[in-house]
C-alpha cells in the first residue's frame, strides 16, 4: 500500500509542494533560530574555551559570569599556589580599554593580560608572529577579525587596511606595537581582542587598587577537581569553579537575565506554528481531496490499519523532505553568511535532533486530523455520486 | 459459518439471500426508512438488475449486500456469510477477496496509471506491486487496452475507457460477486452498450454473480432478471424477455 500512498502523494504536485514548502520553512526557521541562539550562547563562554589548559578558575565570590570582572588582590595567586593539590596557578587579567585608530577615533577592545613568565592563557592559534614576542616592550597580539575590521587603518577615501605585525597602536594613551595576529573564538561583545602580558595589561589599564581578574589553576594529576575547588575556597574565601562549571554559570546567567531565550523561543514557536498552519492544513486538504479514493480503497478491502500506514507514510515522506530541505537551507545560510560576517551560528547534532522532532510533531499532528477523518469514513461513501 | 478450512467460502447455489432486510438512516422525526423488508435472492452466474425511482433504496441495498453498510434488521447472507456476525476487519477482508466494485463515477485514482488502478485490489490483498501491475496489464488486454493505454492515466481516457478500466479492476482479483452502481449513467448509449456487453461476458464468467443498479432502460436486455424496487421494497422480479421489454417501457 506504500506504493499507492506515495503515488497519491506525488501525483497531487501542487499540494505536495505546498506541504513540503510549509515544512521546509518551519524546519528552516526552527533550525536557523536555534543555531543562532546556540551560537550566541556559546560565545558567552568562548573565552573559557579558548583558555583551555587550566582546570580551575578562581574569581571574586560576587562574579556572576565570565565578563563580570571583580578584581582581586595580586597576592591571591600566591595563596592559591599554597593550596594542596595545585600544580600551578597564574594570574590572568581581563578588561576593557580604548584603542586609538589612525583616523583619530577610538575603539573599545577586550584586553587579556597573560602571566609574564609562562604566557599561560594565550590565543588558541596564531596567524602571524609568535606568542613569545609579547615579552617585547609594549608588544600586543591582535585577533584577526579585529585587525581586519574594527582596528583596521582607514585610508583617505575610506579603504581599510588590516593591522599588521609592526604596526603601532595607542592603548589608553600608552604606546604599543603589534607583534602578532591570532585567531580567537568570537566573543559575545564582538569587540576586538588584544593579548599582552599581565604587567603590560595592568599598566595600560586605568589605575586601580585591585587588578587581578582571575587566577587560573592546574591541578596535580589525579586530583578530584571539586574537592580541590572546595579547598581553594576555604583557603582564599574566593569562589573556585571548574572550567565546565564556570561555563555553565555564565550560560545560565545569560539565559536568565538577557531575555534572549524568550526572543528565540518566540521565533522557533513561530516556525512551528507556521509549519502546523500551512502543512497541517494543506495535508488535511490533500486527505479531504482524496477521501473518495480512501473510501474506494476501504470498500475494496483496505483495512483501517493499511490506510493509517498510508497516511503516516505520506506524512513522514513530506516531513523527511521538508526537514532535509529546511536543515540544508539553514546550514547553507549559516555557512555562507557566517563566512562573510560575524554571525553566531552553531549547529550541533542535538539541534538537528530537536528540529527533526519538531517537524515530526508537525507531521504527526497534521496526519492525526487526516487519520481521524479516514478512520471514521464509511466505505458506503463510494456509492454516493 | 460455512467457510472451508482455508477461509474461502464454499460454493453455494445462491450468492446473496436477503430476508426482511431493513435499514433506517437517522433517528426520531428525521429517520428515513431506506429499506423496509427486502426479500431477494441473487444466484451464482446471473446478472441481476435493480431498478426503480431515485430514493427507492437501490444503492442502500447494494451497499448492504457489498458489506459497506450494516443492516438494521432482517437477514442477509453473501455466500452464506453474515456480515453482522463478522468484525469490521473480517468484513473488510471478505470484501477484499469476494467482491468487486464498479462505480458510477469510476473512482479511479488519478495519480495511478491505468494498470496501477486495476492492480489496486491485488495490492490490497497483499500482492507485490510489480506482480500486481503485470497481472492487471493482462486483464486490461482482455478489455481491449493496448500497451500505450495501459500506461496512461485515467484523465487521459474517455468515459467509456475509464469504465472499462473500472470493470477490469472489479475483476482482477477474481471475486465471486460484482456490484455495479449505475455503470452506464455517465456514458452515451453506444458506449454503455459496449460496457454492458463486456461486463456480461467477463463478469458472468466463472459462475460469478452480478448485481447492477441502473436507471438505464437501454441496458435491461443484458439482465437475466430484473428486480424492481419502490419505497424500500422489492415490488416485482421478472425474468422473461417479454416482461423485461414491458418493464423497460415503464421504468425510467
Amino acid at each position: 500500500m506504500g506504493f499507492i500512498a506515495l503515488k497519491m502523494l506525488l501525483g497531487d504536485r501542487a499540494k505536495y509542494i505546498g506541504i513540503v514548502i510549509g515544512l521546509t520553512f518551519a524546519s528552516l526557521l526552527i533550525t536557523q533560530q536555534s543555531a543562532i541562539f546556540a551560537g550566541i550562547m556559546t560565545r558567552t563562554f568562548s573565552f573559557l574555551s579558548d583558555v583551555g589548559l587550566p582546570d580551575i578558575w578562581v574569581v571574586d565570590p560576587q562574579v556572576k559570569y565570565i565578563d563580570d570582572i571583580r578584581p582581586m588582590q595580586d597576592t591571591m595567586v600566591l595563596r592559591v599556589r599554597g593550596v594542596e593539590g595545585v600544580q600551578w596557578a597564574v594570574p590572568l587579567y581581563k578588561g576593557s580599554l580604548a584603542a586609538r585608530r589612525t583616523d583619530g577615533t577610538y575603539q573599545s577592545c577586550t584586553i587579556i593580560g597573560l602571566d609574564d613568565e609562562t604566557l599561560m592563557g594565550g590565543p588558541p592559534s596564531m596567524v602571524t608572529g609568535n606568542l613569545w614576542n609579547l615579552r617585547k616592550s609594549g608588544g600586543v597580539i591582535v585577533d584577526a577579525d579585529g585587525a581586519a575590521g574594527k582596528l583596521a587603518h582607514i585610508l583617505p577615501g575610506g579603504k581599510r587596511v588590516p593591522l599588521q605585525v609592526g604596526d603601532e597602536m595607542e592603548l589608553n594613551d600608552n604606546w604599543s606595537v603589534v607583534v602578532g595576529i591570532c585567531r580567537v573564538t568570537q566573543t559575545f561583545q564582538t569587540n576586538p581582542v588584544i593579548y599582552t602580558t599581565y604587567s603590560s595589561a595592568t599598566s595600560f589599564a586605568p589605575s586601580q587598587r585591585l587588578l587581578l581578574s582571575f587566577v587560573t589553576v592546574k591541578a596535580k594529576p589525579g586530583q578530584d577537581l571539586h574537592a580541590l575547588c572546595q579547598r581553594i575556597e576555604r583557603a582564599t574565601a574566593m569562589r573556585a569553579y571548574t572550567r565546565d562549571e564556570f561555563k555553565m554559570v555564565t550560560f545560565l546567567y545569560y539565559l536568565k537575565y538577557t531575555g534572549m531565550p524568550i526572543n528565540f523561543l518566540t521565533a522557533v514557536a513561530l516556525g512551528f506554528l507556521v509549519g502546523v498552519a500551512i502543512s497541517g492544513q494543506t495535508f488535511y486538504n490533500f486527505t479531504l481531496d482524496n477521501l473518495r479514493y480512501f473510501g474506494t480503497l476501504k470498500a475494496m478491502g483496505a483495512k483501517n490499519g493499511m490506510l493509517l500506514r498510508m497516511i503516516l507514510l505520506q506524512a513522514l515522506v513530506v516531513g523527511g523532505v521538508g526537514y532535509g530541505l529546511g536543515v540544508g537551507a539553514a546550514s547553507a545560510w549559516g555557512m555562507l553568511i557566517g563566512a562573510r560576517t560575524q554571525l553566531a551560528f552553531r549547529l550541533p547534532w542535538q539541534l538537528l535532533v530537536v528540529s527533526a522532532m519538531a517537524v515530526l510533531v508537525i507531521c504527526l499532528s497534521s496526519a492525526a486530523l487526516s487519520i481521524r477523518k479516514v478512520m471514521k469514513l464509511e466505505p458506503a461513501v463510494v456509492f454516493r455520486s | 459459518m460455512t467457510a472451508s478450512n482455508n477461509g474461502t467460502p464454499k460454493q453455494v447455489e445462491v450468492a446473496v439471500r436477503c430476508d426482511g432486510l431493513t435499514k433506517t438512516f437517522g433517528t426520531g422525526n428525521a429517520a428515513v426508512k431506506a429499506l423496509r423488508g427486502v426479500d431477494l435472492e441473487v444466484r451464482n452466474g446471473e446478472l441481476l438488475m435493480l431498478v426503480g425511482p431515485s430514493g427507492c433504496g437501490k444503492t442502500t441495498l447494494i451497499s448492504v449486500i457489498a458489506g459497506v453498510l450494516r443492516r438494521d434488521g432482517g437477514d442477509c447472507t453473501v455466500f452464506a456469510q453474515d456480515y453482522n456476525r463478522m468484525s469490521e476487519d473480517e468484513t473488510t477482508s471478505f470484501r477484499g477477496v469476494n467482491i468487486g466494485f464498479v462505480f458510477q463515477a469510476f473512482n479511479l485514482i488519478p495519480s495511478l496509471t491505468t494498470a496501477e488502478n486495476v492492480a489496486t485490489p491485488l495490492i490490497i490483498n497483499g500482492m507485490k506491486p510489480t506482480a500486481a501491475v503485470s497481472q492487471a496489464s493482462k486483464i486490461l488486454v482482455e478489455v481491449g487496452f493496448d500497451d500505450r493505454m495501459v500506461r496512461s492515466f485515467p484523465q487521459d481516457l474517455s468515459g467509456g475507457q475509464q469504465q472499462r478500466v473500472a470493470i477490469a479492476r472489479s475483476l482482477v482479483h477474481q471475486p465471486r460477486l460484482i456490484v455495479c452502481d449505475e455503470p452506464t449513467s455517465a456514458l452515451d448509449g453506444e458506449t454503455g452498450h459496449k460496457v454492458m456487453e463486456l461486463m456480461r461476458r467477463l463478469g458472468r464468467a466463472e459462475n460469478r454473480a452480478l448485481v447492477v443498479v441502473t436507471h438505464d432502460s437501454r441496458i435491461f436486455e443484458f439482465a437475466d432478471r430484473i428486480a424492481e424496487m419502490e419505497d424500500g421494497r422489492i415490488t416485482q422480479v421478472v425474468d422473461s424477455p417479454s416482461k423485461l421489454k414491458a418493464m423497460s417501457n415503464q421504468v425510467v
